[in-house]
C-alpha cells in the first residue's frame, strides 16, 4: 500500500518516538527521498514563520535559526524555505527567495551607527545615543528656523518644508504607521515611499 | 489587485500587459499556469520585449513603448461599435447611461477647461448634468448623444486599426486577432484578468493606462468577477500596506487626505470628502469619512482633540501645492530650498530619475540621514568610485548619518501583499551588530526631539508634547501594540440606537462600521479596522481552507477591507442578486437568509436586498463603476494616448502638428528638466528599464547567491541594431541619454525586434537595472543616470519605462 506521507508530516512522525531511518526503511519515505537528510539538519532548529521581504507576492516562508533559547545563546538564522501550507506559494520560492539567507547574512549589512563629517572622506563610527541626539538638534534647531504657521496668505499651514522623508515599503504597518505618526506631526510635507516610483 | 493571485485561476483570458510576472512575480505567474493548464485559460503579453510570460504565451504582441493607450482605446471603441459589450452589465454597474454637462468637450487633443500658462484644467464641466432632484441625469436607452456611452463612442473612434497600429507599431491583423479574443469574454460566464505593473504605472499617462483597462473590464462585464479584474502587481513586499497607511505626502492613513491650505474650515474639509450619493439611494460609503477622521485624530491626540477644537484640525500641515511628491522636492534640494532629507530603507541615488542631479540635490544638503539594513548607495553619495561614482569629497557638506536597522528576519509585524493580505510575521534572529528595528528607532528619535521641546520651548510644539504615546517602553513600541493602535478600540461604552451597550470601553473593535465621529471611537487606519479585535491577532491566522472551491481562503491571515478576498464582489451576481453563470458565483442574494451570502465576505451592504437597488460599486457616489473619471483625474475624464516626454517619433500621430497635444498637457516638467531631454535626432533609439528575475531591485546584488547567478551589468539589443552599430554579442556597448551615460555588456538577441512606426523603424533597448557601487556582485552604473526627471500627471511617478538614447560601442 502506497502512503503518502509529506515532509512535515514524515518530521511530526519522526518526533512521536520512532526513529526516522527506520520508517524510511519501511516504505515511507517522503518525496523526494534526498530531502529527508534535510530533515535531520532541521530536527533541531527553531522554525519560525515569516514572509518573503522581496516582491508584493507575498510568499510564505519557514525561517530555521539555531539556538536552544538558553539566556546566553542568541538564535542563528542558517535556512530559509518556502512554507508549504501557504495558500499562495505552496512551498515555493523563486530565484530571489531562493537567496534570502544571503540577503539575512549579506557582507553589506550595517553594524552600528556611523557618521560622515563634512567635506570628508571617511565614516566614523559613533554611539545610538550620540547619533539620535545629533539628528534630533538638527530636526530641532531646522524645525525652528523653518516651521510655517501662517503663509503669505495669512492661511494656517503649520508645516515644515525644508526636511523631507522617505519611508521604507519593505517595513512592516507597525514600523510604518510609527513613521507617518512622527514624521506628520513634525509637520513634514514632503514625505513619500515606494509606491511614489 | 481588485482580486488577489490564487484567483488567477478562475481566469479564462489573462492579458498581461504593461508587466512581466513570470519573471518579476514568479511564484503568483504559477496562478496563470495553472489557469492555462486547468481552466483551459489563454494568456496573452503586451509587451515591447518577447519576455519570459510571452514564452509560456498563447499570443503575444510587441508594442512600442509607451503607446497602450492607443491599443486600449482601439480595443473599447471596437468592442462598443461591434457591440461585443455585457449590456446588463454596463447599462446597471456603470455610468454608460449618465448624462454629461454640455459644456464638456474635447478638441485637438485637449479636454474643455485647459489652461496652458499652468499646463492645468478646470475641471469645472467634467462632471454629469444634475436634475432638478440633485441627482444625476440618466438615459437608459443610452442614445442622448451626451450619455457617457455615447461620448465614449465618439472619444474612441479615432482609434482605428490602422491608426492604433501606426501609433503602437503592432500589425493590424494582429490588433484584430487580440482584439477578438478579448472581447469573448464580454458574455456572462467567461472573465478576463488584467495584470499590470510597473510597466504602466512608470509613464507620464500611467494612471490613465490603467484607467482605460478599468473601462475595458467595466464594458467587460468583468469587475467584481472571480478570474476578472484589474490587477496591480504591487513591487515591495509592503508597497501595499505603506500606501495604504498614507505615507505619502498628500494622505493621511487609509485613503484620507491632507488639506490644502484654502482649507481653512474643518466642516468644509469633511464635507467635500465626505460624498453623498450623486444617484438616488445608493450607498457612497466615503459619506463615513468624519467617523474614519475622528477616530485618527483620537488615537493621536488623546483627550487633546475635542469636539471644541474640530478634533486638533489646526495641528495637521496644510499643503501649499497639489503635492510634495520626490520629485517636487529634489528640485527644490537641488536648488538649496531643504537643509535635511531621511532615507528610511529608501536608495534614491540608485532609484529616482536623473541620478546626476539627485547627487547635486544631496550635495547641497546640511544633513542626510539613511536608515538600512544594507551599505547603500545613497548613503555613500559623496564616497569616490571612479566612473561608477565620479565625485570630490572634500566638495561636498553634507553630513551623513547611517543608522542599521534590522531586516524581515529579526523584526515581529505585518506586511501587505498585493491582494490586500496582512499577514503577521515573527523575528527569527537579533539583529546583527548594534541594528535596531525601525519602530524603535523612531520612537527613540521622537522622545529627543519632544525632551528638547519640552526643555527649550520652541516654535508649534502642540503637536509633538501631546501626541499620544502610551507604550509600554516608550522608546520600543512593540509591533502588537501598534498594530492594535491602527485597528482601534472603543474608547467609551458604545452603545445601539436602543442603549444597548454593543462594545465596552477599551475594547479592541472588530470593523470600521463600529467607528463613530462623536471621540468615543480611536483608529489610527480605519481600512485596518479588524486586523486585531477582541479575537486577537487575525492577521496571523492561518487557515488555508477553501470550502467553496475558488482558492478564496478567508481563514489566511487577513484582508482589507473587512477580509474581503474581490473588491466589489457584488458585481458577481446580475441585477436580481443571482450569479452570472454557475461557474462564475461567488457572493449572491439569497432570499431564504434575507442576506448577502457565497465564497467571499460581501463587498456590500449585507442586508440590503436586490429590490433596494443599491449598485456594487459602493465607494463611487452614483454606486456604479466610472467610464467617465469625471474629476477623479488631473489630465482628463477619459484616456487619451500622448507620446512619452522622450519619444523616437516627433509628432502624437492622433493630433499631428498639434505640438501641445505631443505629451501629456497636463504633466509637470521643470524647466531645466525639459531643457535636458533630448531630441529624436540625437537618441534615436527607444529605451525601457527593466528587472530581471534573478534580483530585486538594488536590494540582491548584496546578497551572494543572486550576485553568483546574475553578476554583471548588461543592456539588451536587437539583432538590427547591433549590425547597425557594428557591435556583436559580448562586446562593451555605452548607452548615452541627454542626461548622462552608463556603459554594460551588450547581449544581442532576437528578443527585441525592429517596429515601423509610421514610416520610421524603431529599435528598443532594454535595460535591466540593478547594478551599482555597493554590494558583492560587479560593480555596475546606476542606470538612472539616464532616465528623465518629468512624472505621470497624476502621480509623478517617473517615466522611467520610455525615454531615448543612443547606443554606440564603447
Amino acid at each position: 500500500m502506497a502512503i503518502n506521507v509529506t515532509r512535515r508530516q514524515f518530521f511530526k512522525l519522526g518526533g512521536a518516538g520512532l526513529a526516522s531511518s527506520s520508517l524510511a526503511m519501511m516504505g515511507f519515505a517522503p518525496e523526494p527521498a534526498e530531502a529527508s537528510i534535510r530533515q535531520f539538519k532541521l530536527t533541531h532548529a527553531k522554525e519560525t514563520r515569516n514572509t518573503c521581504t522581496y516582491c508584493s507576492v507575498g510568499c510564505g516562508i519557514l525561517i530555521y535559526s539555531k539556538g536552544d533559547g538558553a539566556k546566553n545563546v542568541e538564535q542563528n538564522v542558517f535556512h530559509i524555505e518556502g512554507d508549504p501550507d501557504h495558500p499562495v506559494s505552496r512551498g515555493s520560492l523563486c530565484p530571489k527567495g531562493a537567496g534570502l539567507l544571503d540577503f539575512v547574512h549579506s557582507k553589506g549589512r550595517l553594524e552600528y551607527p556611523q557618521v560622515r563629517a563634512a567635506g570628508s572622506d571617511e565614516w566614523q563610527r559613533v554611539t545610538w545615543d550620540d547619533a539620535l541626539n545629533r539628528i534630533a538638534r538638527h530636526i530641532k534647531d531646522d524645525r525652528d528656523a523653518n516651521f510655517v504657521q501662517r503663509n503669505a496668505q495669512g492661511q494656517t499651514v503649520n508645516h515644515w518644508t525644508t526636511t523631507g522623508f522617505l519611508a521604507a515599503s519593505g517595513s512592516s504597518n507597525e514600523a510604518g504607521y510609527i513613521t507617518h505618526k512622527v514624521v506628520r506631526n513634525l509637520g513634514m510635507v514632503a514625505f513619500d515611499n515606494q509606491a511614489r516610483v | 489587485m481588485t482580486n488577489h493571485w490564487v484567483d488567477i485561476r478562475n481566469a479564462n483570458l489573462i492579458l498581461s500587459m504593461g508587466g512581466n510576472s513570470a519573471e518579476a512575480h514568479p511564484v503568483g505567474f504559477r496562478w496563470v499556469t495553472e489557469a492555462i493548464e486547468h481552466n483551459n485559460a489563454e494568456l496573452i503579453t503586451i509587451d515591447p520585449r518577447f519576455t519570459r510570460t510571452g514564452a509560456v504565451a498563447q499570443d503575444k504582441a510587441f508594442i512600442r513603448t509607451g503607446t497602450d493607450i492607443a491599443f486600449l482605446g482601439g480595443l473599447i471603441s471596437y468592442l462598443i461599435e461591434t457591440d461585443q459589450i455585457q449590456r446588463e452589465y454596463v447599462l446597471n454597474y456603470t455610468d454608460a447611461a449618465l448624462v454629461v454637462r454640455a459644456d464638456f468637450g474635447f478638441e485637438d487633443g485637449i479636454f474643455s477647461g485647459y489652461d496652458e500658462s499652468t499646463r492645468s484644467y478646470d475641471k469645472q464641466s467634467w462632471m454629469y448634468e444634475m436634475g432638478d432632484d440633485g441627482f444625476a441625469r440618466r438615459d437608459e436607452s443610452l442614445q442622448n448623444p451626451r450619455c457617457v456611452y455615447q461620448l465614449v463612442r465618439e472619444h474612441y473612434a479615432r482609434y482605428t486599426p490602422a491608426m492604433v497600429s501606426s501609433i503602437t507599431g503592432i500589425p493590424v491583423d494582429t490588433i484584430d486577432r487580440i482584439w477578438r479574443k478579448i472581447a469573448a469574454t464580454a458574455v456572462p460566464d467567461r472573465t478576463m484578468t488584467i495584470l499590470y505593473a510597473l510597466g504602466w504605472t512608470q509613464h507620464s499617462i500611467g494612471s490613465q493606462i490603467i484607467r482605460a483597462a478599468a473601462m475595458v473590464q467595466l464594458l467587460l462585464g468583468n469587475m467584481g468577477l472571480p478570474g476578472g479584474g484589474v490587477n496591480a502587481l504591487r513591487g515591495h513586499s509592503n508597497i501595499q500596506g505603506l500606501t495604504d497607511l498614507g505615507l505619502l505626502s498628500q494622505l493621511l492613513p487609509g485613503y484620507m487626505s491632507l488639506a490644502s491650505a484654502k482649507e481653512q474650515d474643518y466642516d468644509a474639509y469633511i464635507d467635500k470628502r465626505a460624498k453623498q450619493p450623486t444617484v438616488e439611494g445608493q450607498v457612497s460609503y466615503w459619506q463615513h469619512y468624519e467617523k474614519f477622521h475622528v477616530s485618527l485624530m483620537k488615537s493621536w491626540y488623546g483627550d487633546a482633540a475635542t469636539e471644541g477644537n474640530d478634533w486638533c484640525y489646526e495641528w495637521l500641515p496644510k499643503l501649499e501645492r497639489p503635492l510634495y511628491d520626490v520629485l517636487d522636492t529634489f528640485e527644490r534640494m537641488s536648488k538649496g530650498e531643504l537643509n535635511g532629507y531621511f532615507c528610511q530603507g529608501f536608495n534614491p541615488l540608485a532609484s529616482f530619475p536623473d541620478r546626476a542631479k539627485v547627487t547635486r540635490a544631496l550635495s547641497s544638503l546640511k544633513y542626510l540621514v539613511v536608515m538600512d539594513p544594507l551599505n547603500t548607495e545613497t548613503s555613500e553619495f559623496w564616497k569616490n568610485y571612479g566612473e561608477y561614482n565620479d565625485v570630490d569629497p572634500s566638495q561636498i557638506d553634507t553630513e551623513v548619518f547611517r543608522l542599521p536597522t534590522c531586516c524581515f528576519a529579526e523584526d515581529d509585524g505585518s506586511i501587505v501583499n498585493s491582494a490586500r493580505w496582512l499577514q503577521w510575521h515573527w523575528a527569527a534572529q537579533p539583529p546583527p551588530g548594534e541594528a535596531r528595528p525601525d519602530t524603535q528607532i523612531m520612537g527613540e528619535l521622537f522622545l529627543k526631539v519632544k525632551q528638547l521641546y519640552l526643555e527649550e520651548g520652541g516654535v508649534f510644539p502642540d503637536p509633538i508634547v501631546n501626541l499620544t504615546w502610551d507604550y509600554k517602553i516608550p522608546g520600543e513600541p512593540k509591533a502588537e501594540e501598534l498594530a492594535r493602535e491602527f485597528n482601534g478600540r472603543a474608547l467609551e461604552d458604545l452603545t445601539d440606537d436602543e442603549g444597548n451597550v454593543t462594545r465596552r470601553a477599551d475594547e479592541q473593535l472588530s470593523g470600521f462600521a463600529e467607528l463613530t465621529a462623536d471621540g468615543k471611537t480611536a483608529a489610527g487606519c480605519w481600512i485596518f479596522t479588524g486586523c486585531w479585535t477582541e479575537d486577537g491577532n487575525m492577521m496571523a491566522r492561518r487557515d488555508n481552507s477553501d470550502p467553496y472551491g475558488t482558492g478564496n481562503t478567508l481563514g489566511w491571515a487577513w484582508a482589507w477591507p473587512m477580509n474581503r478576498r474581490v473588491l466589489y464582489n457584488r458585481a458577481s451576481a446580475d441585477v436580481q442578486g443571482r450569479p452570472w453563470g454557475p461557474n462564475k458565483a461567488f457572493v449572491w442574494w439569497s432570499s431564504e437568509q434575507s442576506r448577502w451570502i457565497g465564497a467571499d465576505v460581501p463587498d456590500f451592504p449585507q442586508q440590503s436586498a436586490p429590490s433596494e437597488g443599491q449598485m456594487p460599486f459602493i465607494m463611487q457616489p452614483e454606486g456604479v463603476g466610472h467610464l467617465f473619471a469625471a474629476q477623479s483625474m488631473v489630465d482628463g475624464p477619459f484616456p487619451e494616448h500622448y507620446e512619452p516626454f522622450e519619444s523616437p517619433v516627433p509628432q502624437n500621430l492622433l493630433h499631428p502638428g498639434k505640438e501641445r497635444a505631443r505629451n501629456n498637457p497636463a504633466a509637470r516638467i521643470f524647466d531645466g528638466d525639459r531643457a535636458a531631454l533630448g531630441k529624436p535626432e540625437d537618441f534615436p533609439h527607444a529605451a525601457t528599464t527593466y528587472r530581471l528575475t534573478e534580483h530585486f531591485h538594488y536590494w540582491t546584488k548584496h546578497a551572494e547567491l543572486n550576485a553568483i547567478v546574475q553578476p554583471q551589468q548588461f543592456v539588451e539589443i536587437g539583432e538590427g541594431l547591433a549590425a547597425d552599430i557594428g557591435v556583436v554579442a559580448g562586446d562593451w556597448v555605452k548607452v548615452s541619454s541627454n542626461r548622462g551615460f552608463i556603459k554594460a555588456v551588450a547581449v544581442v538577441t532576437k528578443r527585441m525586434r525592429p517596429m515601423m512606426i509610421g514610416d520610421k523603424q524603431v529599435h528598443h533597448v532594454g535595460i535591466p537595472l540593478h547594478w551599482g557601487f555597493t554590494g558583492v556582485a560587479k560593480k555596475g552604473y546606476l542606470v538612472n543616470a539616464l532616465t528623465p526627471f518629468v512624472g505621470d500627471a497624476n502621480t509623478q511617478t517617473p517615466e522611467y519605462k520610455s525615454f531615448t538614447v543612443r547606443v554606440e560601442k564603447a
